[in-house]
């Protein structure tokens, strides 16, 4: 057999691996059965179940709107930190930019949940959630805005103060179009990193307030439903599709193909 | 009053200093040229008068008033990038109009404007398409549209041909030169290319290490460099260490160790004894046979060593006594004939005693 051949079959075993336990889970939710052993016949009627659980609806739409203001605040300030760190040639900023991206999640949410109740005294809810998924999305969108400056030629910017545009007007009519793109993919990846974020969200819920993940979470404790399966498969489709999506806005950062 | 004037300019970056006491005046009208090898500092001095960069020292005057604390934005001038710089979301339209629209003018005046800048570079009917569908002679087209349309002062020039092949940069250059005298505009050019210097400008001023050896009119760089490195740097030229042996008002009677006597005219008083280059174009210098020409002044004998024919002319390069090499170049003119000798023929070299020149240390 060729090297080429292996090349093929240890692709093939990683992405079974990777892929298998997804499908089944989505396998799943369409099954007609309460457990999640064997095949009985198709339905939809999880999903159907899933539309009358009012505790579980909560808990998304407290997700939706957490990713949808973690997202913008993050996409602006990782914006800000993108363009300073492309100014600006300190060693330590990307430094301190990146280092919430790098740092073991369970380390942030610690962290931060010490930050809250002890030096800030503040009550455990939907702003903590928020202050925390802003803080870990900053570093992505910053990561994504450097890259798409890093190709852009230094020059254009110059070519604007020298053509007569302020600082502002250069920003606004040539940085702010030309990193758009870089923008969009960011806030796209903060979306799913806030949406499905269940770490750093357990440590600062505190009470009273769930997201999606602490839900699935707190659900499979009892058991794996196959309403989990029917969440679960809803999650990972709007995921992969923000995840396709930001792919398309930044293919010079999130590489999908050569 | 010149149009821009640069007084005792100095910038260092660290420890090195890319620009040294630089003073220039460039009139109004004016196809000026730096011209230097890359690293000269030409490039920084050109940053400094856009305003992109400060002198550390020294002074830059536009119509007589120091332009140091204006941004660039503000300065009348504006720059034509090596890389061309296009904004690579607008149209070619919406490039050419964007100095414009900076400038606040109505509407009706921009489209106007647009229209006839971009009609004056050929490229009217690119108005809609985006620079990454353009050739690199209609990208550097549309820079310097974008350049021009707004009607500056003074239109600076980074090395703008340097990124096109040969062919369309001689085509460039005619064209840079119809248009600067169409528009009327000051350019300030920079290039290490001495042939598109020479070629393009009204004077050139010659850098070498944050320096201006020489500023000058195109053929007084050519026929009377200041010193040796204007004479090697620009153009093709002989050089030979030389002692100089009798000074008269005029005629000037050098020796080179090994080779022997040469006649040279120079005006000024020079000191017997002092050490020099005799700088000698090829195009002076004849070839003759070796039994031709014997009674003429600088006379050498030797042998073709190697040729290069290019059609037109044909550089000869002869060996002369004691490792000496002369380059020779002769216009091969005469009907039915290429070229006139062939390698290792005896031949004699020759030029007339005002042919070449004396250099100082």
């Amino acid at each position: 057999m060729k090297a080429r051949h292996w090349l093929w079959a240890a692709a093939l075993a990683t992405y079974a691996f990777l892929y298998i336990p997804l499908a089944v889970v989505v396998l799943f939710s369409f099954n007609d059965s309460q457990l999640n052993a064997q095949w009985v016949g198709f339905t939809t009627r999880w999903y159907t179940k899933l539309l009358g659980d009012a505790e579980m609806l909560r808990a998304a739409a407290n997700s939706v709107v957490i990713a949808l203001l973690s997202s913008t605040v993050a996409t602006v300030l990782g914006a800000m930190a993108g363009l300073a760190m492309h100014r600006y040639r300190f060693r330590f900023l990307p430094f301190l930019v990146l280092t919430p991206v790098a740092m073991p999640e369970i380390l942030l949410g610690v962290s931060l949940l010490l930050f809250f109740r002890q030096v800030l005294d503040l009550t455990l809810g939907l702003v903590s959630i928020l202050v925390a998924h802003i803080t870990f999305s900053i570093g992505f969108v910053a990561v994504i805005v450097r890259a798409r400056l890093a190709g852009m030629e230094e020059s254009i910017f110059e070519a604007a103060r020298d053509l007569g545009a302020t600082p502002w007007a250069t920003f606004r009519r040539v940085t702010f179009p030309l990193i758009l793109p870089a923008l969009a993919a960011g806030f796209l990846m903060s979306f799913t990193l806030s949406i499905d974020d269940f770490v750093i969200t357990f440590f600062v819920a505190g009470v009273g307030v769930t997201t999606l993940p602490l839900q699935i979470y707190s659900m499979i404790k009892v058991a794996v439903t196959p309403e989990v399966n029917a969440v679960s498969t809803l999650l990972m489709a709007l995921t992969l599709s923000l995840i396709f999506l930001a792919s398309r806005f930044a293919p010079d950062v999130l590489k999908t193909q050569r | 009053m010149a149009l821009l004037e640069l007084r005792n300019i100095t910038r260092r970056f660290g420890s090195l200093k890319a620009v040294k006491d630089v003073s220039l005046a460039v009139e109004a009208g004016e196809f000026f040229t730096l011209l230097g090898p890359s690293g000269c500092g030409k490039t920084t001095i050109l940053r400094m008068i856009a305003g992109f960069d400060a002198p550390d020292a020294g002074d830059i005057l536009l119509d007589g008033k120091s332009i140091a604390d204006v941004p660039p934005e503000r300065r009348p001038l504006h720059t034509v990038f090596q890389s061309y710089a296009l904004f690579p979301h607008m149209t070619v339209a919406g490039n050419v109009a964007f100095p414009l629209e900076m400038a606040r003018l109505p509407d009706a005046e921009i489209r106007r404007r647009v229209g006839e800048t971009l009609d004056l570079v050929h490229l009217g009917d690119k108005a809609a398409q985006y620079p990454h569908e353009l050739s690199g002679g209609q990208k550097q087209r549309v820079a310097l549209a974008r350049g021009l349309v707004n009607k500056p002062r003074l239109l600076l020039l980074d090395e703008p041909l340097g990124a096109l092949d040969a062919k369309l940069r001689e085509e460039m250059q005619v064209d840079l030169i119809a248009l600067q005298r169409e528009v009327g505009i000051t350019f300030v050019f920079v290039t290490h290319a001495q042939q598109e210097a020479l070629a393009l400008s009204h004077r050139i001023g010659v850098m070498k290490d944050g320096r201006i050896e020489q500023c000058d009119e195109p053929d007084k760089l050519y026929t009377q460099p200041a010193n040796r490195f204007v004479a090697d740097f620009i153009g093709k030229i002989n050089l030979i260490a030389v002692e100089v042996k009798a000074s008269s008002k005029v005629l000037l009677q050098l020796t080179a160790p090994g080779l022997g006597e040469i006649a040279a005219t120079d005006p000024r008083p020079i000191a017997v004894g002092e050490h020099g280059w005799f700088a000698l174009r090829p195009e002076l210098v004849r070839v003759y046979g070796h039994l031709e020409a014997a009674d003429l002044k600088n006379r050498f004998a030797g042998t073709v060593k190697e040729l290069l024919y290019l059609g037109d002319v044909t550089l000869y390069k002869v060996d002369l006594a004691n490792g000496f090499v002369v380059e020779a170049l002769m216009t091969n003119a005469a009907p039915g004939r290429a070229k006139f000798h062939e390698v290792g023929d005896p031949v004699a070299v020759c030029w007339r005693h005002d042919a070449g020149l004396y250099l100082r240390n």
